[in-house]
Parts: structure tokens; sequence; C-alpha cells
């Protein structure tokens, strides 16, 4: 008897040895090194198909993980419903700045994107919308003629077409490289939107993390609506450089979502799991049911 | 050489020139005569960051100094309505050739007491909105609009942002690129940054010869891309912001002479030549019909960096 019991556990001692190998194996053979991400707020290892399922939002801390365009596209907007506009026209070195070329090409490479910012229409609960969604993966978001140039273009095709605009934004300002040209695009964009206003034009500005500099000082600030997502940071000034200026620290929370919500200059913070719907909702009261 | 030795150079060659007492010796012509070569070839072959040096030096005259000069019967106005009056920024009632216009000049001191002030002639949002208010009052009552831009940026303050600086600034974008009335932008010596573009939307858009126009000032550009701050003399050179540089581009409309080694030479030229175009300007745009005035204005921008 005692016999058979020791038996009994030797076998399964085995067969658990083996199945851990098994899945040992398994794991290193079909998942990838990047099955987990790492929150970059709580340095929690968050599986990567949770992450998916959960929006990019981290389960333990409610952080809001930075998102590419086209995953932000799936997020929002009908299934299958998005067309690409000027999908394929991308930035010059007009100043033959040095680096900028190598750099262009090395952001195309990583990102499959020709620039920072993904334009066309689509549908959201089956509403036709003009939208323009930035990509930070892209030279950080920056806007030089061709950002500037798209983001224009779509804002006059919603105007054309009469369509509700979504610009989602994400950047760290005007693009050093292509100079003076990139600051105009400020005033472009935003030209644009008081002729789109002007004829009664719907705008909605969503403000991701990080938005700065020569893009919040333009289109991402002249919503008739602006909703800004949790925690992101959202300012004129990189933070350095007010602290440089001052000669003081600046405190938590200086310029992140809630403190311009406080403020007055963002109408709402919304998580990005009610995204979806406060944007169709919004879309919704503007265009009738 | 550049600029700034130069200038000490000629400073000790004047004050070798006033030490001579017998001002027809052959050495006195001399001296003469090298600080004139010095001169010439100095001024006439400009650097970048030369004109950098011009732009921001001391005794360059302020936005305050051509209000005197150009306008007349001027009542400065004050305040944005909501926060404060602020100093960077003054706006204004006055006659141009016996037409009332509006003034909104970015002003930065001449001393250190005034620059505090006027806080070096970097404006808070307030300063924005002030202009805002000013403008659609000029729309209001069909006065023209003339901007001078002068400032090395939008101030990076605490309370700035508090405040909402990028919603002021995108505003004054927005607001101007619609106004039904003429607008004339003069960047006399620093147009820095979303700061000085905030009032450059306008019909027309002229730089002093020696005045910068950049996306961000040299200093910041050098500490952004290279991480040196020291580098600025080199971010000049590459960032193309001298006036020359931005005619070529087609983002700004006319060039304003200044006299050979600045317009603290003498400000009555400079003054002369700014009124000259203003004049000018003003003419064309008030025969223009209100639609392609704003239809131009619009394509203005909109054709900078179009594919």
């Amino acid at each position: 008897m005692e016999n058979l019991f020791k038996k009994r556990q030797e076998r399964l001692d085995i067969f658990h040895s083996l199945r851990k190998k098994v899945v040992h194996e398994n794991i290193k053979k079909e998942i990838p090194d990047n099955v987990f991400k790492t929150c970059d707020k709580c340095n929690e290892s968050l599986p990567y198909i949770d992450l998916v399922n959960n929006l990019y939002v981290c389960e333990r801390c409610g952080h809001h993980i930075k998102i590419s365009g086209r995953e932000r596209i799936r997020q929002l907007f009908d299934e299958n419903t998005f067309k690409e506009f000027d999908k394929h026209i991308s930035s010059k070195n007009d100043d033959h700045f040095a680096g900028y070329d190598e750099k262009l090409d090395k952001y195309k490479r990583s990102t499959g994107l020709e620039e920072a910012v993904i334009c066309g229409v689509a549908k959201i609960d089956n509403h036709k919308v003009a939208i323009a969604i930035m990509d930070s993966n892209f030279m950080m978001g920056s806007m030089g003629q061709v950002v500037g140039e798209k983001i224009t273009r779509v804002i006059e095709y919603a105007m054309k077409k009469k369509l509700p605009l979504i610009i989602s934004s994400t950047s760290g300002g005007a693009r050093m490289q292509e100079g003076i040209i990139s600051l105009m695009q400020m005033a472009k964009t935003s030209s644009a939107l008081k002729r789109y206003s002007d004829q009664g034009g719907f705008y909605i500005s969503l403000l991701t993390n990080p938005t700065t500099g020569g893009v919040s000082a333009s289109f991402a600030m002249l919503g008739d609506i602006i909703i800004a997502e949790p925690d992101a940071l959202v300012g004129f000034a990189g933070k350095r450089v007010i602290e440089k200026t001052i000669n003081e620290v600046l405190p938590k929370g200086f310029q992140r979502s809630e403190f311009l919500l406080e403020k007055g200059f963002v109408d709402m913070v919304v998580e990005r799991k009610d995204l979806r719907k406060t944007l169709s909702d919004l879309i919704a009261f503007h265009v009738g049911k | 050489m550049n600029l700034r030795e130069c200038e000490i150079l000629i400073k000790s060659l004047e004050a070798e020139k006033a030490k001579i007492e017998n001002v027809n010796t052959e050495y006195y012509d001399e001296l003469d005569a090298q600080i004139k070569r010095i001169q010439k070839e100095t001024y006439s072959n400009l650097s970048a960051w030369d004109r950098v040096y011009l732009a921001r030096h001391a005794d360059r005259p302020k936005a305050q100094d051509y209000i005197d000069l150009l306008f007349d019967n001027f009542y400065e106005l004050h305040g944005d309505r909501g926060v404060k009056d602020d100093r960077a920024l003054i706006g204004g009632i006055a006659y141009f050739n016996g037409t009332p216009v509006t003034i909104l000049a970015q002003a930065k001191g001449k001393t250190t007491k005034e620059n505090i002030e006027r806080n070096f002639g970097m404006m808070n949002p307030e300063g924005y909105r002030k202009a805002l208010r000013l403008a659609k009052q000029a729309e209001k009552f069909g006065r023209p609009i003339i901007n001078i831009v002068d400032t090395s940026g939008a101030f990076p303050g605490k309370e700035a942002e508090e405040r909402g600086q990028a919603e002021a600034i995108a505003k004054c974008l927005y607001t101007f690129s619609n106004l039904r009335v003429p607008i004339i932008s003069i960047v006399i010596s620093e147009g820095g940054s979303g700061g000085a573009l905030a009032l450059s939307v306008a019909d027309r858009i002229a730089m002093l010869e020696n005045a910068i126009y950049s996306i961000l000032s040299p200093e910041g550009f050098a500490s952004i891309l290279w991480k040196d701050e020291s580098r600025a003399q080199e971010a000049a050179e590459v960032m193309k912001l001298t006036s020359y540089d931005l005619l070529g581009k087609k983002v700004i409309d006319a060039i304003i002479k200044e006299p050979l080694g600045g317009a603290q030479e003498c400000i009555e030229y400079v003054a002369e030549n700014m009124k000259k175009y203003i004049e000018e300007e003003l003419a064309v745009l008030s025969k223009m019909r209100m639609k392609d005035m704003l239809e131009k204005r619009y394509m203005k921008f909109r054709k900078i960096g179009m594919i």
C-alpha cells in the first residue's frame, strides 16, 4: 500500500516536472519577448493581452499608457469605417538641416508612418466625422509643414462636406528642424479652424499626453469642446524652461489635465474607457440623431 | 571678426582719434579712414549672428520710440478686462496721417527698471487678451491695426500657464486671421516663437533689415536640438532667421531698410521708411474689397508649406 502511494507520488513528480518543462518551453517558443509591458507610472508588468482589452490603461494604477495613432482609431471609431487621406505625403528637408533626413527615415521605419498625424474620415456610432489623429511615436508628434498641411486639408474637407471634426493631439510642439515654416503651421491651422467655425462647423479637440508648445498654442486649444485624457501633460512652455525662468520647482500635477480643468481650460477630463461614448454623444448633440 | 569685436575695435580707434589734438595730421585722417573702412566691411557683410546681436542691441530703438515718431495724438488703452494690464504690450489708438488706427506694440524697456516693469517684452496671457480686446474694438470701429512685434517669446512663467498662455496665443491666431480690418505687422527687433506670431497674422508682414524672426531663440534652439546652449551662434546661422532669409521664404512681404550700423544710428531714417511702407500698404489694403482682403490673408498662410 505504502509502495503504491510512493510510486504514485513519483509518477506525479515526473509528470509535474515534465509539465513545467513543457509550459516553460512553450513560453519561450510561442510568446514573444514583449508579452508584458511595464506601466511607465507604477512599473507593474502588464500582459499585453489584458492591456489591449483594457485600452492600454494600467489595471493597477489607472495610468493611461501612450498609444499609437492606429490604436487610437481602433479604440474610437466603428470598425472598418476609417478612410485615410494623404497617407503618402512626407516631409522634405528643404533647409538641408544636418541629420534631419536620417531622423525622418528612422521614424518612418520604426512607426510605419510617413508623418506624425493620420487624417481621414471615419464613423462613430454611424456618424461620419473628419478626423486627425496625431502619433507621438513619430518625432514626438512634432508639427512641421506636412503635419500642418494634412491637418489643414482635413479641416477644409470637413468644412466642404459639413462634417464634424475630431482632432486628437499629442505633440512636443513645432518641429525645430523646419524652422519658421513649422511656426507658420500654427497660423495656417488656426486660420482654417476659424473659417470652419464661422461656417458652423463643430470641432472636438482631444488632448492626450503630452500636448505642448506650438500645437497647444494653436489648433489643440481651439475646440468648441476640449476633452483631455486623465493626467495628460498639456501646456505651452516646458517644465524645465519654466523652472529655470522662475527659479522654483513646480508643484506636482502642474500642467496636467486635472489642473487645466480646475483652471478652466478644458471642458472635461474623460477616461479612455468612456471616450468613445462621450465623443459619440457629443457628435449626436450637434448633428441630430 | 564678428560685429561685437568690431564695435569694440572701432570704439578704441575712436578713443585714440579723440586724443589727437591737431586734427590736421596725417595720422588723424588715417584713423578716420580706417574706421570707415572697418565699418563698411563689417556692416555690408553681416552674418546671421551679427544680426542677432544687432536685434538685441541695448541702444536699439524700442516700440515706444516708433510710436512717438510715426503716430499723432496717441492714447494708450489699458487692460484685458479680466486679470490685469500687461505692460509688455502697449495698446492704444492714434492718428496715422490723419487716419485713426489701433496700435498693438510689444514693448521692451530702455532701462533695467523699465524692462522689469515690462517683463523684458515677454507677454503673459492677459497681454494677448488685451490685444484681442483692442483688435475687436478696432474691427467694430473700422480702424486698421498696426502691430509692432518685438519679443523674445511669450513669457514661460507659472502664472502664465495657469492663466492659459497656449489658449491666449491660439485665440490671437484664430481671431486675427479673419478680422475685418487691414492689419500690418512690423517686426522691429526680435520676433520670437508663438509669442511673436500671435501679433503677426496680418495682411502685410515686414521686418526691419536687422530684425530676426524665428521659431525659437538661437539659445533655445541649440539647447533643444543639440543640448548645448553655448552653440547659439551656430544655431543662428542654420535657422534662417534674418529678414533676407524670410523674404526669400515668402514668410514676410518686405524689408524696411536701416542705416549702416543698425537702427540705433539714425532712428528717424528707419521711422521714415516705416512710415512710407505703412502709408503705401494701407492705401492698397483700404481699396480692396473686404472679401478679397480676407481671402488673400487666408491664402498667405495657407500657402506656406503647401504641398
